[in-house]
């Protein structure tokens, strides 16, 4: 902890602090926090973590210590009096441990807060039965709150999954008997459905009948063309124009940022409760304005948004960003879980996807969220039928070794399509970055929208919404099947019904299963070419889907050349492998994908076929490029993620990556005891630098510790505006804490011939931000999760100035 | 307090959803029977709102297409799937969607056009060109807003909204910039 010691001078005088600074001193509730990015100014608005300055009486969470603070006590040198010490421990000061918008947290500090903080009330709970309740209430606190992200991530999720198969319905038609109701529920209670036409009953008017009275005819269907368009054009006006207007952070899949988020990064406002809104509704318009793209993505991100919203209730979550990291953790396993219906697959996304530290208290916490989040929106009912999901299919039928062959095969082409994709779509989205296309991003979502119903239209596999595709094209045809795809001849009528059940798999194609297979092709290549230009637009965009419905497009071609006789496969086994194939390539899930595919169908059977897919699929892909499409993202955005599952390889050492190099300027420091208030001011001033190494004196160089210049300037604030006295003359003293507190975090240091593997493993498994390095024990620079980043680009001949932020 | 109201607002979502679920219509359970081709008879489906015992081929499939002793070999080829929904959680999802759809855009429009339309007519054109911070900002919630607050002494409370609602703007207008403009995140 450091003391400002000030000199018997002086009087007040506007403070340097706010000349630095300048400070908007309104009172503020949520933790949405301004600052401009590129420059180093910083908006002290308070915020729930930053009590205002000057409130005194904080909570017992600050009384404990372990971060670096700053005070002011009054000195003698002039006159002889005892020097008058206000200790800071008594009265903590506000704002000293919190971050900046754009930047890294200190996971060690925020550890050992937590550490202090439980060892304080452990303590405390000895004495009083009061105290031992509050122990109690915060150990529960944390299930409370999964329980409550549970609910409340489910019943969004439910009310997401209403409203969109509604408004995807009404780009066709309206229910007469209720407007709210969606086309299959219009006609639930119908007794004019037909085995043909299971759709078709009186309650439900499309538009062309609804306008010009017909049902079928050129005219009726230009009428249901155009009105489609028009419905299309409108859902995606409405989602751009409030994306733009309510919540720009609402716009693409939001997994890569919650990546970036878990790892340390702060993005201020990305987990509020504006984008919560906004990415619901928007969701909701995106996905039924016909354009090829998924919510599960979004769904994370809603769920996550719930759990910080959710955060705010309890000042154990609230106030310390590493515990609240781990409830972010849970809560996309919540997304995944109620996007498909699957809470052990979801668990293991969050594990294996998007965390960066999964200790096993998080897991088990995960899991009875996901649970918690199933069995609402279970409850919720959306799809009528108690399923979770839309394409929940439940064939049995078993698979020989021999079919291992197509399912590689399925594997490789799923890498192939993965790899493509990716390539495709970080070029589309780097042309959007830097070209003028990026400067009409509402027309941009017209433009792709019009294009998309256009040609989706006159195609039924492309009218119908993804998820519909790929239910449809799961399903194993049975004789109670009536769509194009099983329009396979059936048996004269003479067979006895003992033979029925053999001749599933023998039947010849017919020719509705032939008009059904060119048009499945040509939606394949439609679809493939339209969500490398969709995932990435500024409407809520996820790309589960879009991949899975690639995958059975593909293999439902391959049915068709069945020959005639043979005995043949399960089509909708084959669609589900080259589902699980193609999101593989895409993603580069593992274990995760294998369950969410055998908790989606039920199938157990099938978990060999679908690991052999997916391992295939993965490696293929790899041999194209490490990074999924996550990771391609949070690489083209430039944020400071150090990926875990690699290893650094080339044999640098840490002399070779510190700062300051040899053309740069020296190391700046400051000394224990020697810098004046001003000299401090000053040079924090004409630096951008996020911390400064404390050092005995400039000519030892010998390492004292490390202050961070937020937690400096506020000290130093406070310090000009409670205490007289206190003028750029007065000396500044950094000194540890009196010895009955508890030591604080040092700084950790290498010795300058440390390799990089090392330094790199020790900043990702301990979730540094800043590492010093010494020579003799002396202090030599100071290595920074930047400039491991920056380091790491150039070897990998990438441009390293593409690491924007720290 | 202010916390209160979250977690109230978030019970009454999440009750308002299940509880409609828990009040069963009669028109909202069904057995639906699928019965394939059969001889010369053609594909059919039948509905009936029976419960989940009575959901069978033999409740269900009126009238028999078939006589006596074949009426068990059609049977057998029927499906029968008992299904549930809950009309009201329906009813009350998409009329709660549409409001909050409706509100949202309503205070879009009254932020854009019906705002600086009225501060403009308020105050005069030039205290407005006066007060632009950014000059080249021609976002909407440009900063009209300071114009207000800086000449009116007001009551504590309509103070404080109006100083959340402006820091929420210059927050918007920020994420506006890095999103779209500068294409920094989320690209």
């Amino acid at each position: 902890m450091f003391r400002v010691l000030r000199t018997t001078r002086g009087g007040g005088m506007e403070t340097d602090f706010e000349r630095l600074h300048p400070r908007d001193s309104a009172e503020e509730d949520d933790d949405d926090e301004m600052v401009d990015i590129a420059g180093a100014t910083l908006d002290f608005s308070s915020t729930d973590d930053v009590p205002p300055l000057g409130a005194g009486g904080l909570d017992d969470y600050f009384g404990s210590s372990s971060s670096s603070r700053a005070g002011v006590t009054g000195v003698t040198g002039m006159n002889g009096s005892a020097p008058k010490l206000v200790d800071p421990l008594d009265d903590p000061l506000p704002g000293v441990g919190t971050y900046e918008d754009f930047n890294t947290i200190d996971w060690v500090r925020e550890k050992s807060r937590d550490r202090d903080r439980h060892r304080e009330i452990t303590k405390k709970s000895r004495q009083s039965t009061l105290a031992l309740l509050r122990s109690v209430s915060d150990a529960f606190s944390g299930w409370l709150l999964m329980l409550l992200v549970g609910l409340m991530a489910g019943a969004l999720a439910g009310g997401i999954d209403i409203a969109a198969h509604w408004l995807t319905d009404l780009k066709e038609g309206v229910c007469l008997v209720g407007f709210w109701f969606n086309h299959e529920h219009c006609c639930w209670t119908s007794n004019e459905t037909t085995f043909q036409e299971r759709d078709r009953c009186p309650q439900w008017q499309t538009w062309a009948q609804l306008i010009s009275g017909q049902s079928q005819g050129a005219f009726a269907y230009i009428i249901n063309y155009l009105m489609y368009l028009f419905w299309a054009l409108i859902f995606s006006l409405l989602a751009v124009t409030l994306v733009r207007a309510f919540a720009p952070y609402a716009c693409g899949s939001g997994i890569p940022e919650i990546k970036t988020i878990l790892s340390g990064f702060i993005i201020r406002g990305y987990l509020g409760k504006w984008t919560l809104i906004t990415k619901t509704i928007t969701l909701v318009l995106a996905v039924s304005s016909g354009l090829s793209l998924g919510k599960e993505g979004p769904l994370v991100h809603v769920a996550c948004c719930c759990a910080n919203i959710l955060c705010h209730l309890f000042t154990k979550y609230r106030k310390n960003e590493a515990k609240r990291r781990e409830v972010l953790s849970a809560a996309a396993a919540v997304g995944v879980s109620v996007a498909f219906g699957a809470p052990i697959g979801g668990v293991l996304f969050s594990l294996e996807e998007v965390s960066y530290y999964f200790p096993l208290k998080t897991l088990w916490r995960s899991f009875f969220a996901a649970l918690v989040a199933a069995f609402t929106l279970r409850s919720i009912n959306p799809f009528g039928n108690s399923r979770l999901v839309l394409f929940y299919v439940e064939f049995h039928a078993p698979w020989h070794l021999v079919e291992l062959a197509p399912f590689i095969l399925l594997g490789i082409f799923g890498g192939l399509w993965g790899a493509l994709f990716i390539r495709a779509n970080i070029a589309w989205c780097r042309r959007r970055k830097t070209t003028r296309l990026g400067h009409y991003p509402v027309l941009e979502v017209l433009v792709v929208t019009a294009v998309t119903a256009l040609i989706a239209f006159p195609n039924s596999y492309t009218r119908m919404s993804g998820a519909e595709l790929i239910s449809e094209l799961f399903n194993d045809c049975s004789l109670l099947d009536s769509s194009q795809l099983c329009g396979y001849k059936q048996p004269s009528m003479n067979i006895s019904d003992t033979g029925a059940g053999n001749s599933l798999a023998d039947r010849p194609a017919g020719a509705g299963l032939y008009t059904a297979l060119w048009q499945l092709a040509l939606a394949l290549i439609f679809k493939m070419s339209i969500t490398v230009i969709t995932f990435g637009m500024k409407v809520p965009s996820g790309l589960f889907i879009p991949s899975m419905a690639v995958g059975p497009s593909r293999a439902g071609c391959w049915v068709g050349w069945c020959s005639p006789g043979a005995d043949c496969i399960t089509p909708g086994l084959y669609a589900m492998v080259g589902a699980a194939a193609c999101l593989g390539g895409v993603t580069r899930m593992t274990v995760s994908l294998v369950v969410i595919m055998f908790e989606l169908t039920g199938g157990l059977e099938y978990i060999v076929p679908l690991m052999a897919a997916t391992m295939t699929s993965k490696w293929v892909a790899d041999a194209f490029g490490r990074e999924g499409i996550y990771e391609a993202h949070i690489r083209l955005n430039g944020y400071p993620f150090l990926e875990a599952k690699e290893e650094f390889e080339h044999s640098s050492l840490a002399v070779d990556v510190m700062r300051p190099r040899r053309s740069d300027p020296p190391l700046a420091v400051l000394t224990q005891d020697s810098m004046t208030l001003g000299e401090v001011e000053a040079l924090v001033e004409s630096t951008h630098y996020s911390g400064f190494p404390v050092v005995v004196s400039q000519e030892s160089q010998r390492l004292v510790g490390f202050v961070f210049r937020r937690d400096l300037l506020i000290s130093i604030d406070n310090a000009r505006k409670r205490q007289e006295g206190v003028v750029s003359a007065s000396l500044v003293v950094f000194t540890e804490h009196a010895p009955a507190q508890a030591p604080e975090a040092p700084p950790f240091t290498v010795t300058d011939h440390t390799a990089m593997d090392i330094t790199v493993d020790i900043f990702r498994k301990l979730g540094l931000r800043q590492c010093l390095v010494t020579h003799n024990g002396r202090l030599l620079g100071i290595i920074t999760k930047k400039d491991i980043l920056k380091h790491m680009a150039q070897i990998a001949n990438r441009d390293p100035d593409s690491i924007l932020f720290n | 307090m202010k916390f209160l109201i979250l977690p109230v607002a978030s019970f009454l979502v999440c009750f308002g959803l299940l509880a409609p679920v828990t009040a069963k219509n009669s028109e909202d359970i069904r057995c639906k029977c699928i019965c394939p081709p059969y001889r010369d008879i053609e594909g059919q489906i039948y509905k009936q709102n029976v419960s989940l015992k009575d959901c069978n081929c033999l409740h269900v499939v009126e009238p028999m297409p078939v006589d006596g002793k074949d009426v068990e070999a059609y049977c057998l080829r029927c499906e029968c799937k008992y299904e549930e929904r809950s009309s009201g959680t329906i009813k009350f999802t998409i009329i709660m969607y549409l409001s909050i759809l409706g509100l949202l855009l309503l205070y879009m429009v009254y932020l854009t056009l019906l705002e600086p339309m009225l501060k403009r007519r308020l105050f005069g054109h030039s205290q407005l060109i006066q007060s632009e911070d950014d000059v080249g900002d021609q976002q909407p919630f440009a900063n009209a807003h300071n114009v207000l607050s800086r000449s009116h002494s007001r009551p504590n409370m309509l103070n404080k909204v109006e100083h959340a609602q402006q820091r929420w703007r210059r927050q918007v207008q920020e994420q506006r910039k890095s999103v779209f403009d500068r294409h920094v995140v989320l690209s």
